[in-house]
């Protein structure tokens, strides 16, 4: 049953990887090449150099998309998740956007260098809170970081508990690539330390927005000796006003391997639930409060109720969210 | 490869006439107290800025510094021009040799482009095409022929400089002397500022891309359209642009939450004024310098009629209000007959905040200044083009039924062409499918007769592209030999712009052969408007039905629309063809042409 698990968590990922991928431009665009040996002169005739054919604008009955016909108001109406305006891949008939280069390349002259080929950099600190239970409280912190590109970047996830001086702490270093205008996927290795004996992890996930603005982060993540868990957040941001904004917040855990030392069962472990109500001084620095219900579920329970905890905790928390 | 056959440059044996001087007004006093411009109101018998220098003449120096400058009440360092912002118009002469030295005093490379000028294209100014740029301390030599007359503009193509106050206005008079009668002459250049480094601005959007817009849709607002007409509609209203993760108010990426809109280079307090006397015919020339902001402009009192775009002469229109966008210009002339002040009022395409300018007898004298207008949503027509229902209803079906004549090669006299029998068969390229697009438009606009979002049905007559017809026809007779298609894509989310999909960093140049007549079909699978200039060569628009329209250096396509125009590749060289909004420029949203 576990095993079972797992491989549907590993398939479900690997297909979403997999199934963007084939969307993408079947060569890598790399930078057009300036090495003269590696241009046939002999292909470069005008003769052949006729782009006619290739142009868009010929209506082609046969191979016409019926759908998209006039008088078809299903169209402006489809609701199928944005239907053809997002999403999908290339139809036979799509252009070759190098179709109009004419064998022509930037030439000798040190080339205009654009923002796409400059590397930006972000800090966020999504959560950076005091926590407060019935049985005491802590401080806690998630940030995220990236360094790159627009489609690929390396990415740094952590988020960690103080509590009384110790610190538990998870994280994460990625290396993310964009797969679809929407989503990125991430590999890379996660590294847990305090609450026990460290664990390592290789972490696989997905994060990116959902239709109707649901943010959403999927890891898988294969430990030593066989361990395995699963980790997904969402996210929603309702504007209350410009200023104003409520975050509800979901976060469950999944583990395939009990890891009696550090008070984890296998199978679902945890869910968290947070409503968070932020005030954006500005859009970098918003002080926020909010609410947040965690529980745990099945041998994580009981492991925590033999070593005398709750295991389910109401907390308040009050902290601030900034970014650079 | 295929190398480039070196163009020649000729070079005339030009004149060595000494440097004629026009300073007009006083000097070179900017923003430093945007207040003093007021007194010293342009009087407007030579094209003068009132306050802006103007140089005229055959050579010119021009130095590039930086100076500082205070906008909004926090003092700034500027990129100007021998010290002014705008930079000083030159006066020059159709059929003029023009010899104009740069001299980069900043310590980092500049350039300068000569933004809608016919030229040689190693003139053109645009680092990494036409030259290496003019480094840190050294001088360039501009010399070309002016072979053209009109109003233009020059502004530096390197970094971001433009949005840092390098820009200024070209007047040049027609040879055999302006057909086009007025009694006062006045450059009216409209500009955004932001005491942010432009870099900051740009990372900002890259971490959050509607960090700008604080008009975007809350709770509140749902509860009170939930008031106006009902729980449904207010859902409804809402269902696609949440599913498509799309905002309707996304009107413009930067709002004047961090820019001052300038006229002339003075914040609207300092109102700008230019001089007249009651039925005089007054020209105003209108040029959008704004790194990333379109304007719509009107003078409430006053019709305005165009004679003049991008330079060229069309067909007088009068209209009460226009629109246009980053690089683009047109000339008005107005005729106030009663002795009042006029507020000559340019408010931002999202609404956020305005230029503004006084039209006046007397120094001094201000009119009412017009409440911005409330901004509008993006409608169903600006995400899907002609498919929408209310895109039907409001051209009386004709949009589903438009059809661009695009198919097959050339439009001889009347033939069937322009009328296809089924509807346009859109073709994305295939890098149109990958996380730099965010979405795709299947059925796309192509009647030119919108004024655009935040402008229909507002009571006014605003101008359309359908109104605007080049005098003269086009400079080719000649249909298009063939058809190249460009789709004008981004990711919002992302804060990525291309074109095909394709980032400039991951893009082919475009082959335009010499001598050739191709027609260019411009596709905007973005919500945003984008205007689209081509250097070097003149785009002859034309109408869906393939009828020559106007000629222009700057083409705004709006969200979901399909333009084309028509280019004779005569200018060897390459050539820089790129969204003129600085920041969707620089982030990818650019090709080179190459002609050859």
């Amino acid at each position: 049953m576990k095993n079972r698990a797992i491989l549907l968590v590993a398939a479900f990922v690997a297909l979403g990887v997999f199934s963007v991928r084939a969307q993408e431009p079947p060569e890598k665009e790399s930078p057009p090449s300036t090495d003269h040996d590696k241009m046939d002169h002999g292909k470069m005739d005008h003769s052949k150099m006729d782009h006619g054919e290739t142009d868009a604008g010929e209506p082609d009955d046969s191979e016409m998309d019926h759908e998209s016909a006039p008088g078809t108001p299903s169209i402006a109406m489809d609701h199928d998740g944005g239907g053809k305006m997002q999403g999908g891949s290339p139809p036979p008939d799509a252009r070759d956007p190098h179709a109009n280069s004419g064998g022509y390349d930037f030439g000798e002259m040190a080339p205009l260098v654009l923002a796409d080929r400059h590397s930006f950099k972000s800090l966020l600190v999504d959560r950076l809170e005091s926590v407060t239970t019935d049985g005491g409280s802590w401080a806690t912190y998630d940030l995220e970081a990236w360094f790159g590109r627009d489609y690929d970047r390396a990415v740094l996830k952590a988020e960690g508990d103080f509590d009384e001086g110790r610190l538990e702490a998870q994280t994460e270093l990625l290396w993310g690539h964009a797969v679809a205008a929407y989503w990125d996927t991430q590999l890379g290795l996660r590294y847990d330390t305090g609450g026990g004996p460290d664990r390592t992890w290789l972490a696989f996930g997905i994060q990116g927005l959902a239709p109707y603005w649901f943010e959403v982060d999927a890891t898988g993540y294969v430990g030593e000796g066989g361990r395995t868990a699963v980790n997904l957040e969402a996210e929603y941001e309702l504007l209350l006003t410009q200023r104003l904004v409520l975050q509800p917040r979901i976060e469950v855990d999944w583990y395939g391997r009990s890891d009696a030392v550090r008070g984890v069962g296998s199978g679902l472990s945890e869910v968290t639930a947070g409503l968070r109500l932020r005030w954006e001084i500005r859009r970098e620095l918003a002080p926020y409060l909010g609410v947040e219900r965690a529980r745990k579920f099945s041998e994580t329970k009981e492991l925590a109720r033999a070593a005398g905890e709750d295991p389910s905790e109401t907390r308040f928390v009050a902290g601030l969210r900034f970014w650079f | 490869m295929k190398h480039l056959s070196q163009p020649s440059l000729v070079l005339p044996g030009y004149s060595r006439r000494r440097f004629v001087q026009g300073l007009a007004v006083g000097g070179a006093v900017l923003g430093l107290s945007p207040w003093a411009d007021a007194a010293r109101a342009a009087s407007g018998t030579d094209a003068s800025g009132g306050g802006v220098p103007v140089l005229a003449g055959t050579e010119f120096d021009l130095t590039i510094a930086e100076t500082p400058v205070n906008f909004t009440g926090r003092p700034r360092m500027a990129t100007t021009v021998n010290g002014s912002i705008p930079a000083p118009i030159l006066r020059w002469r159709e059929g003029d040799t023009v010899t104009l030295r740069v001299h980069n005093r900043l310590r980092v490379p500049t350039s300068i482009h000569w933004h809608g000028i016919l030229l040689p294209f190693r003139m053109d100014g645009v680092p990494g095409l036409s030259f290496k740029g003019i480094p840190a301390g050294k001088t360039f030599v501009y010399r070309f022929k002016v072979r053209q007359s009109g109003t233009y503009w020059y502004h530096s193509h390197s970094g971001f400089q433009e949005q840092t106050g390098l820009y200024g206005a070209i007047v040049i008079d027609p040879a055999e002397g302006d057909r086009i009668r007025a009694d006062r002459d006045y450059v009216v250049q409209l500009s955004d500022w932001t005491d942010q480094d432009p870099m900051a601005v740009f990372a900002k959007l890259k971490k959050q891309s509607d960090y700008y817009n604080f008009n975007q849709l809350t709770a509140r607002k749902f509860f009170r359209d939930v008031g106006d007409g009902g729980v449904g509609p207010a859902i409804s209203r809402r269902r696609m642009w949440n599913r498509m993760r799309m905002s309707p108010t996304d009107l413009a990426d930067i709002s004047a939450h961090t820019f001052t809109f300038l006229m002339n280079g003075t914040a609207p307090d300092g109102n700008w004024t230019a001089l007249f006397e009651a039925g005089e015919r007054v020209r105003l020339r209108f040029v959008c310098s704004g790194a990333q902001s379109f304007f719509d402009v009107r003078i409430p009192g006053l019709e305005m009629t165009v004679v003049q775009v991008d330079g060229q002469d069309v067909e007088p229109v009068t209209v009460d209000e226009f629109r246009f966008g980053p690089g683009e210009t047109y000339d008005v002339i107005v005729e106030p007959r009663e002795d009042r002040a006029y507020t000559i009022f340019a408010q931002a395409m999202d609404r956020t905040g305005f230029a503004r300018g006084t039209l006046a007898p007397r120094a001094g004298m201000t009119a009412e200044v017009p409440a911005l207008d409330i901004p509008e949503w993006l409608t169903m027509k600006d995400m899907m083009g002609a498919m929408s229902s209310d895109g039907m209803a409001g051209m009386g079906g004709a949009a589903a039924m438009d059809h661009s004549s695009h198919g097959g090669g050339g439009h001889g006299g009347g033939g069937d062409a322009a009328m296809s029998a089924g509807a346009l068969h859109v073709r994305h390229a295939r890098t149109e499918y990958g996380p730099s697009v965010d979405m795709r438009v299947d059925t796309p606009r192509t009647n030119l007769d919108d004024p655009g979002a935040g402008l229909r049905n507002n009571g006014r007559r605003v101008l359309t592209y359908a109104d605007l017809h080049t005098v003269g026809g086009p400079l080719d007779p000649r249909d298009a030999e063939r058809e190249i298609e460009l789709h004008l894509t981004g990711n919002m989310e992302r804060y990525t712009w291309s074109l095909d999909g394709l980032e400039f960093g991951k893009s082919t140049p475009l082959h335009f052969r010499q001598g050739e007549r191709l027609r260019v079909i411009l596709h905007n699978d973005t919500m945003m408007t984008h205007p689209m200039h081509l250097h070097g060569l003149w785009s002859e628009q034309e109408t869906a039905d393939g009828e020559f329209l106007v000629r222009r250096h700057t083409i705004s396509v709006q969200p979901a629309q399909r333009v084309s125009f028509l280019v004779n590749a005569d200018a060897l060289g390459r050539w820089a063809f790129h969204c003129h909004l600085i920041y969707h420029m620089d982030a990818g949203m650019f090709r080179e042409v190459v002609v050859a």
